[in-house]
C-alpha cells in the first residue's frame, strides 16, 4: 500500500534564512494585534462584562427578531443585542448590565420574559452580576499569568535560558496574535475563550519543545555545526511530525467548529487559529530567536576539541546581524 | 524491546476490558442500564457518567448573603440586649440607646455606675467558634461616653454560622421540591451555590430559595393608635397599606408544621399548620383576649391576610388563607416547613440551561467527536499503514480510558469536556507521530528494523514526556482557577494527558511488539 506523506523524504529548507522575513513580519503582526485590541477592542461576553444572555426559540414559524429588537424601547434596558443564529426559531437577546446592582438584573430577566410571554421557550439564561464578573475578570487574568509563570519555571528548569526565553518569545507571540483575532474577529470573548488561551499556550509550547529538544538533542551530536544550519537540520528532521500533528488536531477541531454547536464554536475557532499560529511560530519565531540571543553551538567546553580548531570551523560568529 | 511477558500482555488486555466495561452504562440509555445491572457484576459501577448542567440542563444559581442585613440584625440585637442589660443592673443612662453601622453607644454620666457595667458588657457577644471571647470592642470615649462595636471576628462569625443556617433550609426547601440530586453548597464566605440538574421551572426554584419565609402574627392596630408602636404594613391580596402592631404575637420559629389544603367553606387553597407548645399556649392566649379583632399574618413584612378572631383558638393549629392559587399554597407550605432564611439573599450569578439545549448540546458534541474520530483515524491508515491501525487501536482504548477515568473519579463531562476530549482525539496520535517519525528517522539513519523501532521508542519518550508536562500544567491551572463547564474541559484534557502516556506508548509497543514476532518484518512499513 502507498502510504500519504504531507513532508517530502529528507527535507532540507533552510527555514533560519526566512528569519530575516519572519521576525520582522510577526513583529508586525503583534503590533497590529496589541493595536486591534486597544482600538477595536474585544467584544467580551457576559462573563466579563456581566449582564443577561438570553437563548430563546419560537413555539412556532420563525424568530421575529426586529419585535425582539423593538422591545428594548420599551423596557428601557438599554442596549439589546438581539442575533439570529442555528435554524431560524432560534435568537439569542444580550443586555448589558443595569444599573441597580445584583437585584436590578434579575428584575430585567423577569421583564423580558414577560414580554415574549408564551410564544418563546426560554432554552438558557445567564445572569452574571457586577462583583461576579469582576472575580471572573480576575480569575482569568490570574489564570493566564499563573500559567505563563509556570510554564516559565518548568521551561527553566529544564533548559538553558537561551531556550526558555526562546519559548516563551513564541508563547507570547501566539498569545498576542489570538488576541488579534479575538478583536478582529469579534467572537464573543469569555471564560471558555480564556480556556482557549490556555490551550493554545499549552500547545504552542508542545510544539516549541519538540523542535527545542530535537536541537539540544543535535547540539550534543554535531559539536561542530554552524548554529543556523543546526536549526535547520532540527527543524527539518521534525517536520514530517510537525505537519502531521497539526493535521491531526486541525481534523478534531474542524469537527468541533462544524458540528460541536454553536455554543463552544468561538472557543474551536480560537483554538484553530492557535494551533495555526503555533506550528508556524515554534519554527520561524522560537528558532531564530536562539541565534538572536548568541546561542552558540561552541559555546559548551568541548573536551576533543582544540580550542583554536574549533574557533575557526564550528564557530562562525551568529549574532544574526 | 520486543519481548514482553504474558501476564504483562494479559494485564494490558483486562485493563482494557475493564475500562471498555465502565464505559457501556453510560453509552445506553437508563432503561437499558437497569436491566443492563443483572447482569453485571456487582464490584463493576454501574454508574453512567455524570453530565454538567450544561448537557443535562438544570439550574445553576449562585447566592449571597447580604452582609448588610446581617450586621443591621447584629446591631439591633445589641441594642435589645444592651437595653436589657441597663434595665436588670438599673443603670440610669442619659439619652437613649444610639445606634450606628457597626455598634452601639450609651451615655452613663455615672462614673461608678460605669465601672460597674463595663465588664458586663463584654458579655453581650460571644464568639462561639475557637477560643471564645468577647465580639465586642467596649471603649470609653470620655465624658461618659461608651462605645460598643462589633468585632470583625464577630461578624465573621455571625455570617458564617447565617450561611450554614441558610444551606440547611435550603436543603429542606429544595427537597421539598422533590427534585433530584440538588446540590447546596457554601461558596467563599458569604456565597451559597445552588445546583439543581434537570429544572424545567426555574422561576418556582428561585421563589422557593429566594424568599426569606419570615411568619409572624400581629394584632391589625385599633385607631387611634400611637404611630410609633405601629408598621404600616403593604397586603398581598390587596392594595393599600395596613397598620400593624410592632409587637410580634406568635412566630414562625413556633411552627412544627405546614400542609397546602382546601377551606373547607370556600373550597380556597389555604396552609394548614400546627404550633409546638410555646406556641400553642400563646397563641391561644392571644385569641382569648383579642376575639374580634383582626389578626394578621405577616409573611416577609407583607401582610398575606388579616382574618377577625372569631373566638379563642386553642388546639394549637390553624389556617393561613390569602387568596392562593395551588401553587403559592404549595409554596407557602413548603417555606414555613423548612424555617426562615437567617438574612436576605441576592442572586449573583445565574446559568440556566434548558433540557432542551443540553440535549442538542450532547448530540452536536457527539456528532462532532464521531467525525473528528473518523477523520484522524483514516488520516492514520493512510499515513501510517499497520502502524497506523496499532495507533488508531490505542486511540481507541485511550478514549475509552478517559470515559471510565471520568466515571470512576465521579467527574462531571461538560460541553467544554467533550470539546477537550474530541481535542485530545488530534493531540493523543501526537505521540505516535512523534514514536513512527522517530522510528522511519532512525532507519534511514541506517539502523535495522528492530534497532530502529527500539531507539525510536526510546528517543521518542524524553520528548513525549517533556511537551506533555507544559501542557498539564495548563489543565491543572485551569482546574484550580475555572469554574463550572471551563474546569470539565480542565478534568478531560488532563486526563486525556495521562493516558495518552499509557495508551500512546506502551500499549503501541506492545503491538509492535507483538506484531514483530509474528509478522517477521524484514523492512519498516512506514
Amino acid at each position: 500500500m502507498k502510504l500519504l506523506r504531507l513532508a517530502p523524504e529528507n527535507t532540507k529548507f533552510p527555514f533560519m534564512r526566512f528569519r530575516r522575513v519572519s521576525y520582522p513580519f510577526s513583529a508586525v503582526l503583534s503590533i497590529v494585534a496589541v493595536a486591534l485590541f486597544l482600538v477595536i477592542g474585544m467584544n467580551f461576553g457576559i462573563d466579563f462584562s456581566g449582564g443577561t444572555m438570553m437563548e430563546v426559540k419560537a413555539k412556532s414559524g420563525s424568530a421575529d427578531l426586529s419585535y425582539i429588537r423593538d422591545l428594548s424601547s420599551h423596557l428601557g434596558l438599554g442596549d439589546l443585542e438581539v442575533q439570529g443564529f442555528g435554524t431560524p426559531a432560534d435568537a439569542s437577546i444580550r443586555f448589558g448590565m443595569q444599573p441597580g446592582g445584583d437585584a436590578a438584573q434579575q428584575a430585567a430577566v423577569e421583564k423580558v420574559k414577560q414580554a415574549l410571554g408564551e410564544s418563546y421557550d426560554f432554552r438558557a439564561i445567564s445572569v452574571v452580576g457586577p462583583r461576579v464578573s469582576s472575580e471572573l475578570v480576575q480569575q482569568g487574568t490570574l489564570g493566564v499569568v499563573i500559567s505563563i509563570i509556570a510554564v516559565l519555571a518548568y521551561l527553566w528548569f529544564r533548559f538553558e535560558w537561551q531556550f526558555a526565553l526562546a519559548a516563551i518569545t513564541a508563547t507570547m507571540h501566539d498569545l498576542l496574535l489570538t488576541v488579534g483575532f479575538f478583536s478582529i474577529t469579534q467572537l464573543e470573548f469569555n471564560t471558555t475563550s480564556i480556556a482557549a488561551i490556555l490551550t493554545i499556550v499549552g500547545y504552542s509550547l508542545n510544539e516549541t519543545v519538540v523542535v527545542l529538544d530535537r536541537i539540544r538533542e543535535n547540539m550534543r551530536k554535531y559539536k561542530k555545526m554552524p548554529t543556523d544550519e543546526l536549526i535547520d537540520l532540527s527543524i527539518n528532521a521534525v517536520l514530517p511530525r510537525t505537519l502531521m500533528t497539526a493535521t491531526t488536531v486541525f481534523l478534531a477541531l474542524l469537527s468541533l467548529v462544524i458540528f460541536g454547536g454553536h455554543v463552544i464554536r468561538s472557543f474551536s475557532l480560537a483554538m484553530m487559529w492557535g494551533i495555526f499560529v503555533a506550528t508556524y511560530s515554534s519554527i520561524f519565531i522560537c528558532s531564530p530567536t536562539l541565534i538572536y540571543l548568541g546561542l552558540r553551538n561552541e559555546g559548551r567546553p568541548v573536551s576533543d576539541e582544540v580550542t583554536g580548531v574549533g574557533g575557526k570551523t564550528g564557530a562562525r560568529p551568529l549574532s544574526g546581524v | 524491546m520486543m519481548r514482553y511477558a504474558p501476564w504483562k500482555i494479559a494485564l494490558t488486555l483486562a485493563a482494557t476490558l475493564m475500562a471498555v466495561l465502565i464505559c457501556v452504562p453510560s453509552m445506553i440509555g437508563p432503561d437499558n442500564r437497569a436491566k443492563l445491572a443483572q447482569f453485571l457484576p456487582s464490584w463493576l459501577p454501574p454508574n453512567a457518567i455524570v453530565l454538567g448542567l450544561d448537557l443535562q440542563g438544570g439550574a445553576h444559581l449562585l447566592y449571597e448573603v447580604d452582609r448588610a442585613d446581617i450586621i443591621h440584625t447584629m446591631v439591633g440585637n445589641l441594642r435589645d440586649d444592651l437595653r436589657r442589660e441597663l434595665r436588670e443592673e438599673k443603670i440610669p443612662i442619659s439619652g437613649g440607646v444610639g445606634m450606628s453601622a457597626r455598634g452601639v453607644q450609651v451615655r452613663i454620666p455615672d462614673a461608678d455606675a460605669r465601672a460597674r457595667i463595663t465588664p458586663k458588657l463584654y458579655n453581650l457577644v460571644r464568639l462561639s467558634a475557637g477560643p471564645g471571647g468577647s465580639g465586642l470592642d467596649v471603649s470609653d470615649t470620655g465624658d461618659g461616653l461608651l462605645k460598643l462595636t462589633l468585632t470583625d471576628a464577630a461578624i465573621k462569625n455571625k455570617i458564617a454560622h447565617a450561611v450554614e443556617q441558610t444551606i440547611e433550609v435550603l436543603n429542606r426547601r429544595v427537597n421539598g421540591l422533590g427534585t433530584t440530586e440538588p446540590n447546596i453548597q457554601r461558596e467563599g464566605s458569604d456565597r451559597i451555590l445552588v445546583e439543581v440538574p434537570g429544572l424545567k421551572d426555574t422561576d418556582r426554584l428561585k421563589d422557593i430559595v429566594g424568599t426569606t419565609a419570615k411568619l409572624e402574627f400581629r394584632l391589625v392596630a385599633e385607631p387611634g393608635y400611637n404611630p410609633g408602636d405601629v408598621d404600616l404594613l403593604d397586603q398581598t391580596d390587596q392594595p393599600g397599606q395596613l397598620p400593624v402592631e410592632k409587637q410580634v404575637m406568635v412566630q414562625g420559629e413556633d411552627l412544627t408544621d405546614a400542609q397546602p389544603g382546601f377551606d373547607q367553606r370556600t373550597g380556597e387553597p389555604v396552609v394548614n399548620f400546627r404550633f409546638n407548645i410555646r406556641g400553642g399556649q400563646r397563641f391561644g392566649q392571644v385569641t382569648s383576649a383579642n376575639v374580634g379583632r383582626p389578626f394578621a399574618i405577616v409573611l416577609d413584612n407583607k401582610v398575606i391576610s388579616a382574618p377577625r378572631i372569631l373566638g379563642p383558638i386553642t388546639g394549637g393549629s390553624g389556617q393561613i388563607s390569602g387568596r392562593f392559587t395551588v401553587e403559592q399554597a404549595n409554596n407557602l407550605a413548603i417555606l414555613l416547613r423548612a424555617g426562615a432564611l437567617p438574612a436576605k439573599l441576592t442572586i449573583v450569578e445565574e446559568r440556566t440551561v434548558g433540557p432542551g439545549l443540553g440535549q442538542d448540546s450532547i448530540d452536536a458534541g457527539k456528532r462532532a467527536a464521531y467525525w473528528a474520530a473518523a477523520l484522524v483515524l483514516t488520516y492514520m491508515l493512510i499515513t501510517y499503514g499497520v502502524f497506523g491501525v496499532f495507533a488508531n487501536l490505542a486511540l481507541m482504548i485511550h478514549i475509552s480510558f478517559i470515559f471510565a477515568a471520568l466515571v470512576l473519579l465521579r467527574a462531571t463531562l461538560t460541553l467544554p469536556g467533550i470539546a477537550g476530549i474530541v481535542l485530545t482525539i488530534g493531540m493523543a496520535v501526537d505521540s505516535n507521530v512523534l514514536i513512527y517519525e522517530r522510528i522511519r528517522e532512525e532507519s534511514h539513519a541506517g539502523r535495522s528494523l528492530i534497532s530502529a523501532l527500539d531507539a525510536g521508542f526510546k528517543r521518542a519518550f524524553a520528548t513525549i514526556v517533556d511537551s506533555n508536562v507544559t501542557m498539564f500544567v495548563v489543565a491543572a491551572i485551569l482546574y484550580f482557577l475555572g469554574s463550572g463547564p471551563v474546569r470539565g474541559f480542565a478534568v478531560s484534557l488532563a486526563l486525556g494527558i495521562l493516558t495518552t502516556i499509557v495508551t500512546a506508548v506502551t500499549m503501541t509497543r506492545m503491538m509492535i511488539a507483538l506484531w514483530y514476532r509474528h509478522a517477521r518484518p524484514t523492512r519498516l512499513p512506514i
